[in-house]
């Protein structure tokens, strides 16, 4: 009898087959999906046979999920309810952002990424760009008629640790395997470079939606080597639609509008932005819901001047990644545009003007970061291609950790090659100090509340040495999809205290699994139903330990402080045993955390006394220490 | 075995340095063992290819810079050129440095870029100017004359850094 055949683990049955992969531009504005098919690569239609899917998702009354053109139909009948440019809210929180014209209803989480309230309750951000993935995920496989074995998910090549981080998580929800996070200019680079044959150094100049990267790329032999990248995370064409709004508010003399009118007034805004690019003004006109009439015209010129300041914002960053890559404008070979937003005159007038060359723009700057990005995903799910095909990225921000003072020091520059690991010798600062507190920061700046908070850890059990004789050596290491691990090692005990980062401001491994195994609808309710069980479990435990204490140790406490924490275990025991509200599980945390606090020098006392049970009548040479 | 950063790349050690064989040679390296080559490999293959790719990393950095190649191969002899303990500098040259600050700290409180650029350009040709003799001094084996240079050159990248950090300040 033949024996069955089994292949080794993570090895493909059938390696000469066809794999089906796909490349995603997961847009502020607008998504799309490119895959390689016959060794060219091609953005995929929907049935109505549109390219793009803008990165609208709108949740109806019916608790359906509608996303795309129809979504985006209905903004500003519904702008509560109809979320754009979730993008720009990827892994940042509140205080990150300009509230000030989003009609939504947020939810703040202090230190946590923001989430807004809907009719379909509260959503994350990673939650709603997972609709706009699985959305393109379905268009790929009805298109190709096969599962995705992978994909290649192009992020602004500005995004920090904590927004590359909740993009992946987005595309775990959205099923999709990631088998690459690829900055977007290098994809465009890709696609560029190999489609016109190119070698040489070349910029790419990135402006979409929301975000703007400059890239400064070697082309060589099919190897893509960035050498420096720069930009603005929260810089895009939509800037220039707020800025077109805020000028038909001043020019009409309008009191402040409602949400629903500003939804309404930045689409004109948008349509009157995308008219001035081939015509001399645009006639603006709307009627608002209070009755009152729009009716404006805006010329190329004014818009022009109130928009200057935009157009030299993305100035800086160029300057910049010019500096770090150690060249000057004569260097550039050429400019290669990218995203929708350069489709603006002054945008390519002003690129010129600095890069004293025309820019190129012989390839749709809407689809060229996706096309790149099938390329990558074919060749990294094992297809074989002609093109021999190597990308080399960067890290666009500097890494660090605290030291004391609330200072910053570097380990990572910004533009070291990817995968990197740099490690770096820290000491203690106090006689004895047997722990020590390890914050990862990401950022240019010099002070710690300059920098984005990427993850906090500890190294404990140092052995105790005077000041300074202890040996901590912590490693940072970031893979090519520029994701951070860091470990810590005291290097005379070998203590070792590792952490994959998973930024503050991203999703808990256990936050995602709830919501996998739980679905969308109702991943918000058992969240809650789950902290609250969480919480109740910590509280109780910490009741049963306290009165295990007080019956033991009772002694170690004055009347008054035996009062205190007595008022603290009822407070809490009552609350454990409510019946469920939202805020329950809150509560109950923080009475936890009053407790825990007031019983803290109770827990000191107890352990001093242990201590002297244990050294009470034995010789100091008997003691094993 | 283990390679140092010269051998890695096919080259003979030496501050005179052929920066397109280098790169070639970098490329080339990358090309075989970084991480996307490995993709459906098994985990130990994958990490030694990010190891290999790391280390290619780490090594076409310093060897690309004349201040940390120099330092580099002082290393190789045994030398540590840039030492928390021991960083002595003759008189002239810090009498320099304290002069370059000084500008620096004026053009900074006069939000003069211009100027800062034009130091930086200056800090970047006696730069050049110290590598040629550097590159004699390796040559003729003066090991202690190359310490200094080298020290110099590292110092002269602190405060280029410093510069161009001033002048991103300002544009923002």
């Amino acid at each position: 009898m033949a024996l069955l055949q089994i292949s080794e683990p993570g090895q493909s049955t059938a390696p000469h087959q066809h794999k089906l992969a796909a490349g995603i531009d997961l847009g502020t504005t607008n998504s799309l999906v490119a895959t390689v098919r016959s060794g060219l690569s091609s953005v995929l239609i929907d049935d109505d046979g549109h390219a793009l899917l803008p990165s609208v998702v709108r949740y109806l009354p019916d608790g359906s999920v509608d996303i795309g053109y129809s979504a985006q139909a209905a903004q500003s009948q519904d702008p509560a309810n109809t979320i754009i440019s979730a993008k720009r809210f990827m892994g940042r929180g509140l205080k990150d952002i300009d509230v000030s014209m989003q009609p939504y209803h947020f939810v703040d989480n202090n230190h946590e990424m923001l989430q807004i309230e809907t009719r379909a309750g509260i959503k994350s951000p990673v939650e709603i760009s997972a609709e706009v993935l699985k959305s393109l995920k379905t268009r790929a496989e009805k298109s190709l008629g096969g599962e995705l074995v992978g994909v290649v998910i192009t992020v602004p090549a500005y995004f920090d640790d904590a927004q590359r981080q909740a993009t992946k998580d987005a595309a775990r929800l959205a099923g999709l395997n990631v088998l690459r996070l690829l900055n977007e200019p290098t994809a465009a680079a890709v696609a560029y470079g190999l489609d016109n044959k190119s070698e040489g150094t070349y910029v790419i100049y990135d402006l979409g939606g929301g975000t703007f990267d400059i890239s400064i790329l070697k082309l060589s032999k099919g190897v893509f080597e960035v050498l420096a990248t720069n930009g603005d995370s929260a810089l895009g064409g939509d800037d220039f639609d707020r800025r077109i709004f805020c000028w038909i508010l001043e020019e009409s003399k309008c009191k402040p509008v409602n949400a629903q009118d500003t939804r309404l007034l930045l689409t004109k805004a948008r349509e009157a932005k995308e008219w001035l690019t081939d015509h001399a003004s645009a006639q603006i006109t709307s009627v608002l819901s209070t009755g009152e009439v729009i009716n404006v015209i805006l010329t190329t010129k004014q818009f022009n001047e109130f928009t200057q300041t935009l157009v030299q914002k993305t100035l800086t960053p160029t300057k910049k990644a010019l500096r770090d890559a150690g060249l000057s404008i004569e260097d550039i070979k050429g400019v290669v545009m990218v995203g929708g937003a350069t489709r603006m005159p002054q945008i390519r007038l002003a690129v010129a003007d600095f890069f004293k060359q025309t820019p190129l723009t012989n390839l749709d700057p809407d689809k060229v970061v996706a096309l790149g990005a099938a390329i990558q995903a074919n060749t990294l799910a094992g297809n074989k291609s002609d093109a021999d095909l190597l990308l080399l990225d960067v890290i666009p921000l500097s890494l660090g950790l605290e030291t004391m003072g609330g200072l910053v020091e570097k380990v990572i520059p910004r533009n070291a090659t990817l995968p990197i690991a740099r490690a770096q010798e820290f000491t203690t600062f106090k006689d004895g100090q047997t722990a020590m507190s390890i914050h990862v920061l990401q950022g240019e700046r010099e002070l710690v509340t300059d920098c984005r908070s990427l993850a906090r850890f500890e190294l404990r059990g140092i052995p105790p040495m005077v000041a300074g004789a202890a040996r901590i050596r912590v490693t940072f290491t970031v893979d090519a999809d520029g994701l951070l691990s860091v470990s810590a090692r005291e290097t005379i005990s070998n203590i070792e205290a590792n952490i994959v980062v998973k930024p503050s401001y991203g999703l808990s491994e256990e936050q995602i699994l709830t919501m996998l195994q739980s679905g969308f609808g109702s991943a918000e309710a058992d969240k809650q139903a789950r902290a609250l069980q969480e919480a109740k479990v910590d509280a109780e435990g910490l009741l049963i330990a306290i009165k295990a204490a007080m019956m033991q140790d009772g002694d170690l406490l004055n009347a008054e402080e035996k009062a205190e924490i007595n008022a603290k275990m009822d407070a809490l025991q009552a609350n454990i045993h409510e019946a469920y509200t939202a805020d329950l599980a809150d509560k109950i945390h923080a009475e936890t955390e009053a407790l825990n606090q007031a019983t803290e020098a109770f827990a000191a006392k107890r352990m001093d006394k242990s201590v002297n049970l244990a050294l009470a009548g034995q010789d100091l040479n008997t003691l094993e220490i | 075995m283990s390679l140092n950063y010269f051998e890695l790349f096919g080259l003979t050690p030496s501050f005179d340095l052929d920066s397109a064989a280098l790169e070639t040679s970098f490329r080339k390296i990358q090309s075989d063992s970084h991480p996307d080559r490995f993709v459906t490999a098994s985990a130990s293959d994958k990490l030694v290819a990010m190891q290999t790719a790391t280390i290619a990393n780490e090594a076409y950095l310093t060897l690309k810079s004349p201040g940390l190649r120099g330092s580099y191969l002082l290393g190789l002899s045994g030398i540590v050129a840039v030492d928390e303990k021991n960083n002595q500098m003759p008189a002239d040259f810090l009498m320099q440095q304290m002069e370059w600050r000084e500008a620096v700290e004026d053009a900074e409180n006069a939000r003069d870029i211009t100027t800062l650029e034009n130091l930086l350009e200056t800090i970047a040709s006696e730069a050049k100017h110290l590598q040629s003799g550097l590159s004699n001094q390796f040559n003729q084996n003066q090991l202690a004359d190359a310490t200094d240079s080298t020290r110099k050159l590292i110092f002269m990248d602190k405060v280029r850094a410093d510069i161009i950090k001033v002048i991103e300040k300002l544009e923002d």
